[in-house]
């Protein structure tokens, strides 16, 4: 009885170090994260910019930064420029994944220096992206060695302005974001394929099934949780989208801002000091990826219980 | 009797043929992920002259005159490559070694409010910091910190994501055992933690710290936010400017040695260590 009672308190005094080495995470946190997210959403109800000099507000106008965001166009407007970059990014680069996940995970095909290809295609996602947009932008412009090398070849005479016309200028920010994203979402889909029971893949060979229906039958319906949790993950990095379309248009989302991510939106007022709009916009995709990442977290969750 | 072979030609193309196919699609990817890279090279040893020749995949001889050029230009490229390294490598070592620590009172310790503190950071997790950039700024600038490195760096010490691959990794390789072995010898909590835990950690820590440096090195939207003297700037505001700044006037051998900095170093650091690397993106993400 002794014995029990002295260790049940021992056992106290040790956990009372798990409070103790949780101080810096939830300190840190709280002055950080907390704070900054209270003290946006309570910024998001006032009315506060620069007018020229004069320092408008800070006025209380309840959920006017809301409508007038809406109404105005504006939020309508970036969050579907958002998303066609971000889809049109996005189709090629699960398609390609999915492709090359496979191949990778099949025993039959043998894929030779699959470690080398690995290596290559996850390396874009390492690239600083203002960099990658710069390098692009330079690869890009009219005077630009693409442009040199089209002219060259004697596809077109004049130079193209790419970021001129809303399908090229899209176009580029999608085709950057496949580009730096395909490899992480191939090594995930793998991890994903190598979990399924090779059992099935050998049943499915006894029965004569083709690569084809193996893959279309098997590996799919098997993947979906994967697929989704990739997909999800991968909307709400595209919500934040924004360094490679801000460095490539220099911030105004050439053509005719319909290449202007929300991200870009919401800097140009943070920098205007325009806190009222920044902060309507920022509570606007607080909700949205608090939505998705709840779906994530129940997914999550709901597969560790299995 | 079914034998491979003859299953695989049974069903529409042969293992040969998929093969085949499998390699072009993965050349034509490397090209495609590569190419940009190669002409980054390539024209970062061109003169302003002869860049504006036109297209070449030849190098030419000019990179270290391009290279002199950008450190003695007007840009503080190298005061920006010595800020950014600062910035990353200090969030790389404090989120690390704090999210190893959260890790570890989660999964070594039996508290109360355990269970509601694991859901709330892996509830946060997904939640990106842009969203919170107003109240950031504001409380930056209410706390004096405006052009220090300080609010890019210490926040980084609470890393919802970092912490999560932590306590994965703890789970398969620190049993409570060794934890409790090290009671009985008389090792304060303090000390198992920093003399035993981390130490079987090594391999996580090193995955992360990369990941963390690799981040920072690269991040754009808060450093934009907090820092605007010049001697403060980190590299990819020095880019933004040289994006923002008129274009045409600009030596176009300096802009592309100047993006060939900022990118070099994590290339560099990805060519050594490229296999724990891809190994550890597909661990922290998804159970398997």
């Amino acid at each position: 009885m002794a014995t029990e009672k002295k260790k049940t308190s021992q056992v106290v005094k040790y956990n009372k170090w798990g409070y103790i080495f949780l101080i810096p995470f939830v300190v840190v946190y709280l002055i950080f994260q907390m704070i900054p997210l209270i003290s946006t959403i309570y910024n998001s109800f006032f009315e506060n910019y620069m007018s020229g000099l004069k320092q408008i507000g800070p006025t209380w106008v309840g959920l006017q930064n809301y409508i007038t965001i809406f109404q105005n166009g504006d939020v309508p407007k970036y969050f579907g420029n958002t998303m066609v970059m971000w889809i049109a990014g996005f189709i090629p680069q699960i398609v390609l994944s999915l492709l090359l996940a496979a191949w990778f995970a099949d025993t039959r095909l043998r894929v030779k220096a699959s470690g080398f290809f690995k290596t290559v295609i996850y390396m874009p996602n390492l690239i600083m992206a203002s960099a990658f947009a710069m390098l692009f932008f330079t690869l890009f412009s009219e005077t630009g060695p693409i442009n040199s090398l089209l002219i060259q070849m004697g596809m077109i005479d004049t130079p193209y302005k790419f970021l001129s016309h809303v399908v090229s200028a899209r176009s580029l920010v999608a085709f950057m974001n496949c580009l730096m994203w395909f490899g992480n979402t191939t090594i995930l889909l793998m991890a994903g394929m190598m979990g399924i029971d090779n059992a099935l893949f050998e049943a499915a060979q006894v029965d004569g099934a083709t690569s084809t229906q193996v893959f279309f039958r098997i590996t799919l319906p098997l993947l979906r949780p994967i697929l989704l949790f990739v997909m999800i993950t991968s909307l709400i990095g595209g919500l934040q989208m924004f360094d490679v379309p801000q460095i490539l248009t220099n911030g105004e989302g050439t053509p005719m801002r319909q290449s202007m991510t929300m991200i870009m939106y919401l800097n140009k007022h943070l920098f205007s000091k325009n806190y009222g709009m920044a902060g309507a916009m920022s509570v606007f995709l607080f909700i949205i990826t608090g939505i998705l990442s709840l779906i994530v977290f129940k997914f999550s969750t709901s597969e560790s219980n299995d | 009797m079914p034998n491979e072979e003859y299953n695989d030609v049974e069903g529409g193309l042969g293992i040969i043929a998929r093969r085949v196919i499998a390699y072009i699609v993965l050349i034509l990817l490397t090209f495609l992920c590569l190419f940009w890279f190669y002409l980054l090279f390539i024209n970062s040893t061109r003169s302003h002259a002869e860049l504006n020749r036109g297209f070449t995949l030849m190098p030419s001889k000019y990179l270290v005159q391009n290279f002199n050029n950008v450190i003695h230009g007007t840009q503080p490229i190298m005061t920006g490559m010595r800020n950014s390294f600062l910035v990353a490598a200090l969030c790389a070592i404090l989120s690390t070694y704090f999210s190893a620590m959260t890790a570890y009172a989660i999964h070594v310790y039996d508290f109360k409010a355990k269970k509601a503190i694991f859901t709330f950071i892996l509830a946060v997790m997904m939640i990106p910091t842009q969203v919170t950039a107003l109240g950031f700024i504001k409380l930056i600038g209410n706390l004096k910190l405006m052009n220090s490195f300080i609010p890019l760096i210490v926040p980084s010490i609470a890393a919802p994501a970092t912490f999560y691959y932590m306590k994965q990794y703890m789970e398969s390789a620190l049993p409570h055992a060794i934890v409790e072995a090290a009671r009985i010898d008389g090792s304060s909590e303090w000390r198992t933690f920093n003399t035993i835990s981390l130490p079987i950690m090594k391999p996580a820590i090193a995955v992360q710290m990369i990941f963390t440096f690799v981040a920072n090195w690269n991040n754009y939207f808060t450093p934009a936010l907090v820092l605007s003297k010049d001697n403060m700037k980190t590299l990819p505001i020095l880019i933004a400017q040289l994006r923002a700044a008129d274009f045409l006037k600009f030596d176009m051998g300096q802009v592309y040695v100047t993006i060939a900095l900022s990118i070099a170093p994590v290339i560099i650091v990805y060519l050594f260590l490229s296999r724990s690397i891809v190994g550890g993106v597909a661990v922290g993400s998804v159970k398997g």
